[in-house]
């Protein structure tokens, strides 16, 4: 039986908007399995690829990438200060993936069919096969270096203690599985060099979409942190609390000077395909923007946070490239891609479509929530706390 | 107005001598950026 005030608890006003999205977004989702694609979206023969493929995809694999740059710098570096955010980058990054193959399910439709191409009907000349079989494979690393959590929550001691051994293999194989395919995703769109504005489109696409992987996940670390900081404060122990700020400084450090490199290349991109003239066109304009409003500023505000020690710049300055990363990979799927057509026959996603995307990321955070609150992310297991995983 | 190139070899010499202008540029940008990043950071002391 539910008391007055347990009931009352759950009618937070974030449980009731995210229990309308989900229902809003379960209604969707019965209407593209059963009506199809053109009920729900505004794809066409020009733009089969929409905001599902720009958003829940390209910034999805963008932004779980905290995982194995976390991952790597902890156990390949050796860098043990940065422990502490470990296992919430891993918890994200298992959480994007895993949202990633779930809103792929809606482009793709039959989802009893999606293990054909890794196990049935291999295209292994095509570099969506290979992003498949690196999304698949780092989605099962991702979930084994996930489960030590899980295994502790549930008390089975043996088994965590077996995966616990694996953790520096898992985090080469997760380094290396996602060097494959945060590449790959960049070179999918090489083979539209008369769709793609020249501007965007350059032969070093994998190049720039791993390379802005690698920012885009220490700032979606800093920022996750910087949430639960203030939702889950109480969840977190003495260790993560003294640890944050340090983990901030150096993500910011690190994550400025790559942005400096990304900005450095992506000049040498324009430079050698001679496209300087675009740039006093409107989409050059836009260009910049992106380029140097939502990566040189951030790479900027973030060096001078971590001179000046200034924590609540670099948190503010983690938002601010988050938001450069998706307005990058959007630019790249959506804006800047069929630039040539008529407005007329330009792709503007359904309110449906945007709903879908709202709701996947919804489900995102409940499932982070219920996780966070239950299982020892935040906060060392007292059974545990001898060795570290 | 937009320059013509009359042959790959044009265009090839006109961009790369401007790229790896910039590259040498950059090298020496980079550095100079790393050390305005780390400038603060406290010394590490090996005696």
């Amino acid at each position: 039986m539910t008391t007055h005030s347990e009931s009352r608890s759950l009618l937070t006003p974030f449980n009731v908007v995210a229990g309308i999205i989900v229902m809003v977004g379960i209604v969707i989702t019965g209407l593209r399995f059963f009506s199809g694609l053109s009920t729900v979206t505004n794809l066409d023969d020009n733009n089969p690829w929409g905001l599902w493929i720009g958003f829940d995809l390209l910034c999805g694999v963008a932004l779980a990438a905290g995982g194995y740059v976390t991952s790597a710098s902890c156990y390949i570096f050796g860098l043990k200060k940065y422990h502490s955010a470990v296992r919430p980058a891993i918890l994200t990054a298992f959480l994007g993936y895993a949202l990633v193959v779930f809103a792929l399910h809606y482009d793709v439709g039959r989802p009893w069919r999606l293990p054909y191409p890794i196990f049935l009907s291999q295209g292994t000349t095509s570099l969506l096969f290979e992003v498949g079989l690196c999304v698949f494979m780092y989605l099962t690393v991702l979930l084994i270096e996930y489960s030590p959590a899980a295994l502790e929550w549930l008390g089975y001691k043996k088994a965590r203690n077996i995966i616990v051994r694996m953790t520096l293999a898992l985090t080469i194989l997760g380094v290396v599985l996602s060097t494959l395919h945060q590449s790959s995703l960049g070179a999918l769109y090489i083979i539209a060099p008369s769709k793609l504005h020249p501007l965007w489109y350059s032969s070093y696409l994998p190049v720039f979409f791993f390379i802005s992987s690698m920012f885009s996940g220490m700032s979606m670390v800093i920022f996750e942190g910087s949430l639960a900081h203030r939702y889950l404060h109480h969840k977190m122990d003495k260790t993560h609390l003294t640890e944050s700020e340090g983990v901030v400084l150096g993500f910011a450090k690190a994550a400025s000077f790559i942005m400096a490199g990304y900005v450095a290349i992506k000049v040498i991109g324009i430079s050698a395909d001679n496209n300087w003239h675009y740039l006093a066109t409107p989409y050059g304009v836009w260009f910049l923007v992106e380029l140097i409003g939502f990566v040189a500023l951030p790479s900027f505000a973030y060096a001078i946070g971590v001179r000046e020690k200034k924590i609540q710049l670099i948190r503010w300055t983690a938002l601010w490239s988050v938001l450069g990363i998706v307005l990058n990979r959007l630019n790249i799927s959506l804006i800047a891609f069929n630039w040539q057509l008529p407005t007329s026959e330009r792709y503007f996603p359904s309110w449906m479509e945007i709903a879908i995307s709202i709701f996947i990321v919804t489900i995102g955070v409940l499932v982070y929530r219920f996780v966070v609150n239950r299982m020892p992310i935040l906060y060392e297991h007292p059974d545990y706390q001898e060795h570290h995983s | 107005m937009e320059h013509i190139y009359y042959s790959l070899h044009d265009f090839m010499l006109h961009s790369k001598t401007i790229t790896y202008l910039i590259m040498g540029v950059i090298l020496i940008l980079l550095p100079l950026y790393w050390r305005f990043l780390t400038g603060r950071d406290e010394k590490n002391r090996y005696y």
